[in-house]
């Protein structure tokens, strides 16, 4: 039965518009501390073959909970209320062993995360045919047909190959196939995506969120897209539902959310999102971001002292030293950038390009092995801790996760008064001051000083973060990728203040992120890293709008906008783009003996002899 | 709430931001991490109860026989005297409901060996010893393990290497092989050189562990954060990774701890642990195995104390461990769910595993 996907549309049992799912005042509860408390009350909404609706919200409002209800996979304290039906079956309530046969077969999911969602020790091949193997009465060879169809149908490179790979052979991109294509292995007749692209890079989001459209119209499913990000829904949409504190706060059809939003919530929502090309051209409305109109730069230079280099990299190199017989790993491959006092520079490029590694060399977390680099007057090649010592108090750093990068066991005072501490030995009473004038700035209530991180919001642990980092007046601020772990509303606010603080205090920034809409607000200047090597570096208009380099284009066409209309039309562009050009970085980058994670993996963790 | 805003926005930060784990967050809201801790702690049944029996024990074994010139309340001390009941046995007997004939202390409880001498006073100041031993070997062996753990999981690299391939020596060597060698040795000329020689052998665990946790905590962003700041690597080692890794610390020590009194047993059960005069629950089952058959009183109450402080020690382990874990979470039994439901008063039938399709009236 289910093998054929390939050529017709499966037949849909009930009629072509009878909704796959539709659910009906559907109720999560949790039980904490002896009462329940809801996560998300009355949602309600259908689901058709063949469309695709969106569940937006933030972290918290609920939209995983209320999907999870459906698969029977809450957690041991919470419970579902209402009627979710899935074609003529009740969901809610149904007995374990039902919603079993059911689970994988007829309704599948696309976790967020493809390396922890599959199971290391098993090929995907394995995975895939076992999943096949539970659900229908198949021999090995056949499951094994199967399951390779299935790879092809994804479009992962050398399925015969990728069969027999671990999860940890693949690319991210490759990893987040191989699951599509295990959740499609039964043909389910509804397929929930739990952010399926929010780990992957842009240029991957959008060859994976390719993939979904092309697959959603081959085997008209029904598929429930779970997102904040807006540029997903833009992209893939045909309805949005928008979810807040639990509550479904404005439903309806992808472009009348975007053209017509109702909710305040909303038009909140929808104001916070960055959006590439937007930012300079606030005025009137920007028609194709493609253009090449120039605009003039954000008036934002520092009049005083401009010509003063604060960062000055030339030809550096940054290795991370091999072990045995793996040579070493060349992150950063001669680069050479410079920042002047009071500029911000936006370091952009996708995962394992190399510019955490420049962000962490830069603070001195890491020795540059090779070239020159000087900040604040200071050469970094071969410098010991104690000639670092002065270096400290000129360079901050604000890193990517809130939540790791404040020690859990102290108040957020004390983790903001440590470089107080150390550099100027304040204590007592003049260092109370100082925590509370650096919480004002960050706009924290002075009283959160004693809490502990755990009692924050992600927002609230970035402005601590940030607190922590300007303590000492630094003339450098490093931010590694500083709103990428936060919601966009959240984000917008942490912007906002980054660039008062910014024009109040005038220090030089570092400003490192994957996402190009955000530097963009932020930058005067933008450098694209692309392999460890730093492939383009300009003024933020001529980077958004005339991009040189061809890598260049393509991260910048790959850039999900939240605008249905606008996302179409960039969509085609980048086909036409990608059409022209044999560079497919997925390909490429699949087959090199250095893809983005392991490089990434080896970023984030050096090598640790003896484990 | 926010006394000052110096920028042009005005919007109070944070307070829109609502948390992403609000609802998690409930069962924790405004504690500290120890106060998260104790709390889970205290709700630990067997841990409670293995507190309050230690608690009961500790305070019997240094109230009835005194310790060092103070004397106890206890009034036989180690000397022989008339045997009272035939073969000195117990004249403890216990209350009806127990199948005795009423409950009564009698002159000697815990019975008298055949020269008379009392058998609680004797177990007692065995359970004295016991729990120095415990309590010496906790400190010397979590203060090696801690020292040699943290330094070869913070530092890496060479002295890693040393510290490790040591540790690995003293674990490859049998702990009863050793202990008996450095019990013959100390052990004969006192209890507390013999606890600390077992401490000295009994670290290699804790200092694994601890090497482990400095492994993993160190990549974290915060020693980072931490060192972009400036503080030196003794500050990092003290002041941010040892609090993290406390609890993993904690309760690997009080495990090690229960050892260490089975492992005392052991070895003066063998000869080679305490020696006469001192006495050691181990010595007394040693002394008295003999009489196994004809006075199993002698045997049995130091035995009996022996697994009572295990027991507790470990009852007491489970539960801090449990308490520093995050990610044990108390899954509510269905019934106390079904009464917050009834309390509510939603309609929603209890535990909702039931169809109720369409009802939900409530939400």
């Amino acid at each position: 039965m289910a093998t054929d996907t390939s050529g017709t549309p499966a037949p849909s049992p009930a009629g072509a518009d009878a909704p796959v799912l539709s659910v009906r005042d559907l109720g999560v509860d949790f039980f904490v501390d002896g009462q329940w408390f809801p996560a998300a009350r009355g949602v309600t909404y259908d689901v058709r073959p063949g469309e695709v609706l969106a569940i937006v919200g933030e972290s918290g409002s609920g939209k995983t909970q209320s999907s999870m209800a459906l698969f029977g996979l809450l957690p041991a304290n919470g419970r579902a209320r209402g009627s979710a039906r899935l074609g003529d079956r009740e969901l809610i309530g149904m007995a374990p062993g039902r919603l079993r046969r059911i689970r994988g077969r007829e309704m599948a999911m696309i976790f967020q995360e493809p390396m922890t969602a599959l199971n290391p020790v098993y090929t995907i091949g394995f995975q895939i045919v076992e999943t096949l193997r539970a659900h229908f009465d198949m021999g090995p060879a056949q499951a094994k047909e199967r399951a390779l169809e299935l790879l092809r149908l994804v479009e992962i490179p050398e399925p015969e190959r990728r069969f027999d790979s671990y999860p940890h052979q693949l690319s991210g991109g490759q990893r987040q196939r191989a699951m599509i294509a295990q959740s499609l292995a039964c043909d389910p007749a509804l397929l929930v995506a739990d952010e399926p692209t929010t780990a992957l890079d842009v240029t991957v989001q959008a060859e994976i969120l390719q993939l979904m459209r092309n697959l959603r119209d081959r085997l008209r499913s029904g598929v429930v897209i779970i997102t904040h990000d807006m540029g997903v829904v833009a992209d893939m949409a045909d309805t949005i539902m928008v979810m807040k504190d639990g509550e479904v706060v404005e439903k309806g059809t992808a472009a009348d959310v975007f053209a017509r939003p109702q909710h305040p919530y909303t038009r909140r929502l929808l104001d916070a999102v960055p959006h590439l090309g937007r930012h300079r051209a606030a005025g009137g409305r920007s028609g194709g971001t493609g253009a090449t109109t120039a605009v003039p730069v954000a008036e934002r230079h520092v009049d005083a002292g401009a010509d003063a280099v604060v960062l000055e990299a030339v030809d550096m190199v940054v290795e991370y030293p091999g072990r045995g017989r793996t040579p070493a790993f060349r992150a950063v491959d001669e680069v050479s950038l410079s920042i002047r006092a009071g500029e911000v520079v936006g370091l952009v490029g996708e995962s394992g390009s190399g510019k955490t590694t420049i962000g962490r060399a830069v603070v001195g977390l890491l020795p540059v092995t090779g070239g020159s680099l000087r900040i604040a007057g200071v050469d970094m090649v071969g410098a010991s801790t104690a000639d670092l010592k002065p270096l400290r108090s000129k360079v901050g750093i604000v890193f990517q996760d809130p939540g790791s990068s404040l020690n859990p066991r102290l108040p957020v005072g004390e983790s903001i008064a440590e470089p107080l501490l150390l550099h100027r030995g304040l204590k007592g009473a003049e260092m109370s001051r100082q925590v509370e004038r650096l919480l004002d700035q960050v706009q924290l209530p002075r009283a959160m000083r004693n809490r502990y991180p755990h009692e924050l919001s992600g927002g609230q642990r970035q402005r601590v973060g940030i607190a922590r980092a300007l303590s000492l007046e630094p003339a450098l601020l490093v931010a590694d990728e500083p709103t990428s772990a936060l919601d966009v509303s959240v984000q917008a606010a942490v912007l906002d203040l980054f660039q008062d603080l910014q024009r109040e205090h005038g220090f030089a920034c570092l400003f490192i992120s994957h996402d190009l809409a955000v530097v963009e607000i932020l930058s005067d200047r933008i450098a694209v890293m692309h392999h460890g090597k730093l492939v383009e570096v300009g003024e933020t208009a001529q980077v958004v709008d005339a991009p040189v380099d061809p890598y260049t284009r393509r991260l910048l066409a790959a850039v999900p906008v939240p605008d249905p209309e606008e996302q179409r039309r960039r969509r085609e562009a980048r086909q036409a783009l990608l059409a022209q050009g044999p560079l497919s970085d997925e390909t490429v980058r699949g087959d090199g003996r250095h893809h983005e994670d392991a490089v990434e993996l080896e970023a984030g963790h050096p090598p640790i002899p003896g484990l | 709430m926010s006394t000052q805003t110096p920028s042009q926005d005005p919007r109070p930060a944070g307070a829109e931001e609502h948390l992403e784990n609000a609802i998690e967050q409930k069962d924790v809201a405004g504690l500290s991490q120890g106060q998260i801790v104790r709390r889970r702690f205290f709700r630990h049944r067997g841990a409670i109860v293995g507190l309050v029996v230690l608690g009961a024990v500790v305070l019997l074994a240094v109230s009835s026989v005194g310790i060092g010139p103070v004397p106890g309340w206890w009034g036989f001390s180690n000397a022989s005297g008339p045997v009272t009941n035939p073969g000195g046995a117990p004249t403890l007997s216990l209350p009806t409901w127990l199948g005795g004939e009423g409950f009564a202390l009698g002159e000697h409880p815990f019975g008298q060996d055949e020269v008379g001498r009392d058998m609680f006073g004797a177990v007692m100041k065995g359970v004295q010893t016991s729990l120095m031993v415990i309590v010496v070997v906790g400190l010397v062996s979590t203060l090696v393990g801690v020292t040699v753990g943290s330094l070869a999981g913070f530092y890496r690299g060479r002295l890693d290497t040393a510290l490790m391939r040591t540790t690995d020596l003293v674990i490859t060597m049998p702990t009863i092989v050793i202990g008996a060698v450095i019990g013959k040795l100390a052990g004969g000329v006192s209890g507390l050189l013999f606890a600390l020689a077992l401490g000295l052998i009994l670290w290699p665990s804790l200092a694994r562990l601890v090497r482990g946790e400095f492994l993993s905590l160190r990549e974290r962003e915060f020693v980072d954060a931490a060192r972009v700041a400036g503080a030196s690597s003794g500050r990092i080692i003290g002041k941010h990774i040892l609090p993290n890794a406390i609890g993993v610390i904690i309760v690997s020590s009080t495990l090690l701890m229960s050892q260490a009194i089975l492992l005392e047993a052991a070895l003066s059960y063998l000869g080679f642990g305490i020696t006469r005069p001192e006495i050691s629950l181990g010595l007394l089952i040693s002394e008295y195995q003999a009489a196994f058959a004809t006075r199993p009183w002698l045997f049995w109450w130091p035995g009996l104390f022996i697994v009572l402080i295990a027991l507790c020690i470990n009852f007491i382990g489970d539960g801090l461990r449990d308490a520093f874990d995050p990610r044990q979470k108390r899954i509510p039994s269905q019934r106390s769910m079904d009464r917050a439901a009834a309390r509510a008063g939603t309609t929603v039938r209890p535990g909702d595993q039931t169809q109720d399709a369409g009802l939900g009236a409530g939400s």
